[in-house]
């Protein structure tokens, strides 16, 4: 391939595969590397040990959509280079960093699609640390990769699509669902109407869900306030007040989580500008429709880039390749660029209401106790970071980082950095895009110590 | 929009060195302007390795180390904090008997400096230290050395600083500053003048181009260590390790995870910030898990690289200016300015009040590059300093020899 190094895509959920799927259909060779053993991404993980289940049990109305890209990607077999569990952990100047096992391959790409997806959002509240509690997504994936459930009397709590979706899908698998708790007024899900032509679709199944969850007995709370986790050792109920009422359920096991946050430190790592993003509540690195970023030859697609969901990672992975295509001097399909790119305004513009239909429950944060364990990694509470805002005097997030270990355990603030930025700016009265944004450092996750730079495989090295 | 504010001293840069100044000049009753282009100690002195050490300094160092020593110890009762010092020791090793024999040389030559060095042989130092393995050969002890959490220490002055009633101006880049008759004006960040009697330049990694304003200019360089930091690990470091001829360098925190530092990185595209190297943080992250064989399980969580100031022969430049009456320089501590910062706080505040000071610092002057001819770098030009070579623990050893 006349001397060039291959693109790299980072990432084998919908946005990578049908990225991967554009660059081979242009004759080039990408290599494709993903932290997962196998390619699927969030949405359409695959089991880690094959069982009896189909795929319209594991992956629902999706099931299609899901066999579709395994099995498009199985069909690109020989025409990339994929590394399945290859962690990439830098990124700079046009070189990657990939750990596998306890090897380091060092690999020159030339265009770069960054389509690393998003993960759970949470915001702490009492006993969300104790054992019992996961994210909706770390619930989903224990029975979608796993094929075991979180517990055998389970509460759903949080806001965002997937909290029905979980629901719904524990309660398919034959698991006592004991309670739905939406921190949302039912007001706000009269928004999704609104977006009936927008994604019919995906409105009538949600309408579908939860008029299957009331069906079977599962009690729907919406506008729940001031909610705590009870239990010794592990989860024992929850608690929550509602209407200016006290309310209880026992429980075994919770799914907890306020929508997704977007996976973005290798576009940080990759020298990408940011932007704030209001709907997202986050900063997000800056990108034009085709997903080019600041930085030339480096793309993003799929939620790693804002969320939008996985029909539209699929279109904006193909969207980005085509544009790595074209700066790349190849033949351009420009009207199948502009078809995808007039999906992805479609997808966009029923995201905005999806975000009406399920609110970040923003005003939690003032109201959060000094016991609350913030940071889990570091073990930081709420009461500690406010002290630390105080002592020190600061209204900027990477300053608080320095002073109080925020972000500085071995997630590296992906689970706790958006709550101490929404703290931050509560704490010092500031607007959350001007509290800053916690820059990346490598590794964006942790490698081993003992991690020997390995030769490159020959097909790889070209 | 135009602001006004008259004070005695205004200092350029809120490094450990311009906030311990800041602080040290209100205890004697003085108006201060701190001026930081970003955050106060969020560059060099927020992000160091955080090695409190006397030990491996050449001679000239040691009397205003020593003076820092000594403020180490009460930083609960200066800053309100204790910034995490640990007396926990400094071990410097050796890998072969010629690094061996200049540990005992360098032992020799500061006896008479009070840093109470314990040399230790082979099989001493496996009985006393049954974690570090390695081809070692034996090390020097400073029992009296430790190690501190730059970003409390630092960010801590500087609070101090404010607390005790000085002008703390972040985000306030000093973009100008002029002798006039009565003192110094100072324009910076947003249409603020300073008017200051005094002015102190401790703009560290960008003071050169203050001292060049004022007609000396110093061949100053850029360098970006590299560190590493692990995972929270059960206690197995007992004291903070380096190594003779560099490489790598350790400590490990009260909480567990241990600092690893010993190469250098490099500065992206705008100088004024690096990133590791990733081959080099991997060289680092080997190294450690060779000389230390419980952290082979381990894993790392991040790391950094911090942006200094260093000078052609490793010592910084700290008194009068030789051009113009008022001005001091505190800069160029070349990797090793986190223990002494502390003492040239104090040192800096004595000048400026008194014109002289206790401690010996002649052989600091900025004077000392007039006579030399070598080419002068401006402080903008980075090439010089991103030099990627492995980073020894700074250590100053060329005068001894
Ligand atoms: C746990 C979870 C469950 C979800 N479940 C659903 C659902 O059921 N229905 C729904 O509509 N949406 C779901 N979502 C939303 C989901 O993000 C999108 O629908 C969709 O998966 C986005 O596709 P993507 O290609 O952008 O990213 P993803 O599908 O998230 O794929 C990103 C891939 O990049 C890899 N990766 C990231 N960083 C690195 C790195 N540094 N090195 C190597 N590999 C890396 C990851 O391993 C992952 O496989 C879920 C999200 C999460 C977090
Ligand atoms: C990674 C690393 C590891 C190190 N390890 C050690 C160690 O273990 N032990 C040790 O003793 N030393 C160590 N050092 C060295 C030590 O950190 C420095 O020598 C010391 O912090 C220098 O302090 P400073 O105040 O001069 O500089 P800095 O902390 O860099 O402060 C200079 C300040 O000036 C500000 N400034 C710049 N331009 C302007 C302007 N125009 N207007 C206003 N403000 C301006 C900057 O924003 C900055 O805050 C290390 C350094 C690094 C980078």
């Amino acid at each position: 391939m006349n001397g060039r190094p291959q693109p790299l895509v980072v990432g084998a959920g919908p946005a990578g595969i049908r990225a991967a799927q554009a660059l081979v259909a242009a004759g080039l060779r990408p290599l494709v590397v993903d932290e997962a053993p196998a390619c699927g991404g969030q949405i359409y993980r695959q089991r880690l040990v094959p069982d009896e289940r189909s795929a319209r049990a594991l992956y629902g109305s999706e099931a299609e959509k899901a066999q579709a890209l395994h099995r498009d990607f199985a069909a690109l077999d020989g025409r990339i280079d994929y590394w399945p569990q290859a962690l990439l952990w830098n990124l700079r100047d046009g070189i990657a960093d990939i750990a596998v096992g306890r090897a380091n391959r060092r690999v020159a790409y030339d265009g770069l699609v960054l389509a690393t997806g998003a993960a759970d959002r949470v915001l702490p509240i009492p006993g969300w640390t104790l054992p019992g509690v996961f994210t909706l997504g770390g619930a989903q994936i224990a029975l979608k990769a796993q094929g075991c459930a979180i517990g055998s009397r389970v509460v759903f709590m949080g806001s965002g699509p997937l909290l029905y979706l979980v629901a719904w899908q524990y309660l398919k698998a034959g698991v006592d669902v004991a309670a739905v708790l939406d921190t949302a007024p039912f007001q706000a899900k009269l928004n999704l109407l609104r977006g009936l032509h927008l994604a019919p679709m995906v409105v009538l199944r949600g309408l579908r869900f939860t008029a299957e969850l009331r069906l079977r007995g599962v009690a729907l709370h919406y506008g729940v306030e001031d909610v705590r986790i009870e239990g010794q050792e592990r989860v024992a109920a929850v608690a929550w007040r509602q209407g200016g009422r006290e309310k209880r359920v026992a429980c075994d096991g919770i799914g907890y989580g306020l929508a997704l946050r977007s996976e973005t430190q290798l576009a940080d790592l990759a020298g990408c500008a940011f932007c704030f993003d209001k709907r997202d509540r986050a900063w997000l690195p800056q990108r034009d429709a085709a997903g080019r970023t600041s930085v030339a030859g480096v793309y993003l697609a799929g939620d790693g880039a804002g969320i939008a969901g996985a029909d539209a990672a699929e279109r904006a992975g193909e969207r980005a390749a085509l544009a790595l295509i074209e700066d790349r001097g190849l033949p351009h399909r420009r009207e199948r660029a502009a078809a995808l790119e007039r999906e992805l305004s479609r997808i966009g513009r029923f995201r905005e209401l999806l975000e009406t239909a399920f609110p970040f429950p923003a005003h939690w944060v003032a109201g959060l106790s000094d016991e609350t364990m913030l940071c889990r990694c570091e073990e930081i509470s709420v009461g500690e970071v406010r002290r630390a805002i105080g002592q020190f005097d600061i209204g900027e997030i990477n300053r608080l980082k320095a002073v109080s270990r925020i972000g500085m355990g071995r997630c590296q603030g992906r689970i706790c950095s958006s709550a101490a930025a929404e703290l931050l700016s509560v704490e010092t009265k500031r607007d959350l895009d001007t509290v800053g944004r916690l820059r990346a450092q490598a590794p964006v996750k942790p490698i081993p110590l003992v991690l020997v730079p390995a030769d490159l495989p020959r097909e790889a090295a070209e | 929009m135009s602001r006004r504010l008259d004070v005695d001293v205004a200092i350029i840069g809120g490094g450990l060195v311009g906030s311990s100044a800041a602080l040290a000049l209100r205890g004697m009753g003085m108006s201060v302007a701190l001026l930081d282009r970003g955050y106060c100690g969020a560059q060099a002195s927020g992000v160091n390795y955080g090695g409190v050490r006397r030990q491996a300094r050449p001679r000239e160092q040691l009397p205003l180390s020593q003076r820092a020593h000594a403020v180490w110890p009460r930083l609960t009762g200066l800053i309100g904090i204790d910034g995490e010092f640990m007396r926990s020791g400094h071990l410097k090793l050796a890998r072969s008997a010629a690094d061996m024999a200049s540990l005992e040389a360098y032992a020799l030559s500061v006896a008479d400096q009070g840093l109470g060095l314990e040399l230790i042989g082979h099989n001493d130092l496996r009985e006393r230290y049954p974690w570090i393995g390695g081809d070692i050969v034996g090390g020097s002890l400073c029992a009296g050395d430790g190690h501190a959490n730059p970003r409390l220490v630092s960010a801590g002055f500087a609070s101090a600083a404010r607390r005790a009633g000085a002008h703390v101006l972040e985000n306030t880049a000093v973009t100008a500053a002029i002798r006039n008759g009565a003192g110094f004006a100072l324009e910076a960040g947003d249409g603020l003048v300073v008017n200051a009697g005094m002015v102190i330049n401790s703009a560290g990694a960008w003071a050169g181009a203050f001292a060049e304003a004022f007609g000396e200019p110093v061949p100053l360089t850029r360098i970006y260590p590299t560190m590493v930091v692990t995972e929270p690990l059960a206690p197995i470091m007992t004291v903070n390790t380096g190594m003779e001829g560099g490489g790598i360098y350790a400590r490990q925190v009260e909480r567990g995870n241990c600092v690893v530092g010993g190469e250098r990185g490099l500065p992206l595209v705008d100088p004024d910030y690096s990133r590791p190297r990733g081959e080099g943080a991997l060289s680092i992250i080997n190294r450690a898990a060779e000389l230390f064989p419980g952290l082979r399980h381990a894993h790392a969580i991040r790391f950094w690289t911090g942006t200094e100031a260093s000078m052609p022969d490793h010592n910084p430049v700290i008194g009068a200016s030789g051009t113009t009456p008022g001005l001091f320089h505190a800069f160029g501590f070349s990797g090793a300015g986190f223990q002494i910062a502390p003492g040239v706080g104090e040192v800096l505040a004595e000048l400026v009040r008194d014109g002289t000071t206790t401690t010996p610092i002649e052989a600091f002057s900025i004077t000392r590059f007039d006579q030399r001819r070598e080419p002068l770098s401006s402080n903008h030009r980075t090439a010089d300093g991103s030099r990627a070579d492995p980073d020894p623990e700074p250590h100053h050893r060329g005068v001894l020899s």
